[in-house]
């Protein structure tokens, strides 16, 4: 699975880590604000809230272009912000590193550009987990080339059927796996590493969507042996409008680019060009440097918690949750209760539909995401047509949790 | 007014006419794609007017009772009056307010009733645009 990190236990501060956070000090109306809707998107520290604006107060130029000293520090930004990103996530060169719009985009780029070289009757495999922005794409590939998609379903509690891919892999030349790393909806894991090494006896690519995944624990893309990973930085306290694609040099030097424009050529002349090395290949047009400026400055941000404590702290939240959503009454966390959960959980409530429950908790200062969380899916295997998520971070206390269990049981009554 | 005034969640838990009519002229399902919630409606005609109204569906308190609401009021009305019946008809009809976070669940039952309307016609159905100008 994921890599753990041994420290010695030290407590994080979480009252000191909300204060750095000026979104949360809000009231919506009487009631403070509980946001737990971080699968959706997290809040950014002010750290890098005052990077980006540094960025533009000093630095601000359009990068790999000009021939200025200003640019040279727009280059220099930018291009710092790949290296932070290539050692957090333990890429073997910062070149490995592509910087899209976000993670829907950088799934986009594997399925457009690496899979060009699809045939009628190749094979990609999904799970049943995964993200729209983790199908759709691949669906676009299937009515496009022809190609088949082979599905790993799951168990009532969301664990993939390891026969199942053991199968799809064995019969059918498999080309890519593409798989999520933690679950939207269910906050569960597949295991990563062992599913890898299966795959790649089968000769078999696999994509990583660690969308989910990056904000809760460490990832080393080495060690877990993947080929592609694809992750936002908005869900990794960093801006929106700024994604990550890593893949293995080597494969990403054989695609070609996904949008004509600039940055990404070699030269052009009237009926011919040639294209860029990786990764400006892949980074057609002027990119989002104040965005890559912002998600270096999440990444040191949040590293400088050690990862074990994060993952501590997360766990307690979602354990609390579930023991107190489980006291209510017609309540069901899809999946069931599980202590290997991280990031999210989500419930059916009988008598209530999710939409009138998030709305009525919204009144309440209580953000939480209702629906089907773009994974329609996954929805239908658990027979439900949608849910009611709630998704934690860092900043996140037990408090805010006793807070929803309670707003729940305030709201129920003239449902039933 | 509260959005989850009383009449409201009287609908809800007790729909009116929520059931599927064993004879019917027409029926047409609708779903509002952003939360999965969806109507199915039918509707005997007699001639040019609405002689009953059955429905099926699933969803949040506000779309099931704008659906529950909407299927009394058509009730011997003419195709022309049903299809003369605006957006703000129905929310006057919900009598609470609705912001516009909500405003597709409100007006899901007027986007099947339009769409019903047109395929008793054989006409081609329309698309959410038409019923939520900014949706």
């Amino acid at each position: 699975m994921f890599q753990m990190l041994c420290y010695s236990p030290l407590a994080l501060d979480i009252p000191s880590i909300r204060r750095q956070f000026p979104i949360l000090s809000q009231r919506i109306g009487a009631y403070p604000l509980v946001y737990l809707d971080n699968a959706a998107t997290t809040q950014k520290p002010k750290t890098v809230l005052d990077a980006m604006t540094h960025f533009y107060e000093t630095s601000n130029a359009n990068p790999h272009r000009g021939l200025y000293p200003l640019a040279d520090r727009a280059t220099q930004a930018y291009e710092d912000a790949r290296s932070r990103v290539a050692t957090f996530i333990h890429a073997t060169r910062p070149e490995e590193i592509v910087f899209t719009k976000s993670t829907t985009e950088s799934i986009n780029i594997i399925a457009k550009c690496w899979g060009r070289t699809l045939r009628a009757g190749d094979v990609i495999a999904l799970s049943v987990l995964e993200h729209h922005s983790n199908i759709v794409p691949w669906l676009q590939l299937k009515e496009e080339r022809g190609i088949d998609i082979a599905w790993i379903d799951a168990d009532g509690t969301g664990r993939l059927n390891m026969e199942t891919l053991e199968k799809i892999l064995g019969e059918k030349h498999v080309k890519l796996l593409s798989l999520s790393a933690l679950s939207n909806v269910l906050g569960t894991a597949p295991p990563l590493q062992d599913i890898i090494a299966m795959a790649h006896r089968a000769q078999c690519l696999v994509l990583l969507d660690a969308a989910q995944a990056v904000a809760h624990h460490p990832i080393d893309v080495r060690e877990l042996d993947a080929d592609f990973l694809a992750f936002s930085s908005h869900k990794l306290y960093g801006p929106t409008g700024i994604g990550v694609l890593w893949g293995r040099e080597r494969l990403l030097d054989a695609m070609p680019p996904m949008l004509g424009g600039g940055m990404m050529i070699d030269e052009v002349d009237c009926d011919h060009f040639t294209f860029a090395e990786i990764p400006q290949r892949f980074e057609g047009g002027t990119p989002p440097v104040a965005d890559a400026v912002g998600l270096h400055a999440a990444i040191d941000w949040l590293t400088q918690f050690p990862w074990q404590e994060i993952e501590m702290h997360e766990r307690s939240l979602l354990t609390t949750a579930q023991n107190e959503l489980s006291k209510i009454e017609g309540l069901s966390i899809l999946g069931g209760t599980s202590q290997e959960r991280s990031g999210s959980l989500s419930f059916t409530l009988d008598g209530i539909h999710p939409h009138d429950l998030a709305e009525l908790l919204g009144q309440r200062g209580i953000c939480v995401r209702a629906g089907h969380h773009c994974a329609q899916p996954l929805h239908r295997h658990f027979a439900a047509p949608a849910s009611t998520r709630l998704s934690v971070a860092l900043y996140n206390t037990e408090e805010e949790i006793f807070a929803l269990a309670a707003a729940i049981q305030e709201i129920l009554p003239p449902f039933r | 007014m509260d959005l989850y005034a009383e009449n409201i969640l009287d609908h809800f838990r007790h729909p009116h006419r929520k059931a599927a009519l064993t004879r019917h002229s027409v029926e047409l399902q609708e779903k509002n794609p952003s939360c999965g919630d969806s109507l199915t409606l039918m509707l005997r005609m007699k001639k040019n007017t609405i002689e009953d109204v059955g429905w099926e569906g699933e969803g949040c308190a506000i779309s099931q009772a704008s659906m529950s609401i909407l299927a009394d009021a058509l009730i011997g009305k003419t195709i022309e009056a049903a299809q003369a019946l605006s957006p703000k008809d129905i929310l006057a009809m919900l009598g609470v307010e609705v912001g516009p976070r909500r405003l597709k669940c409100a007006l899901l039952s007027l986007h099947a009733l339009r769409n019903a309307l047109r395929k008793f016609q054989n006409l081609p159905p329309t698309p959410w645009r038409e019923v939520l100008p900014n949706a």
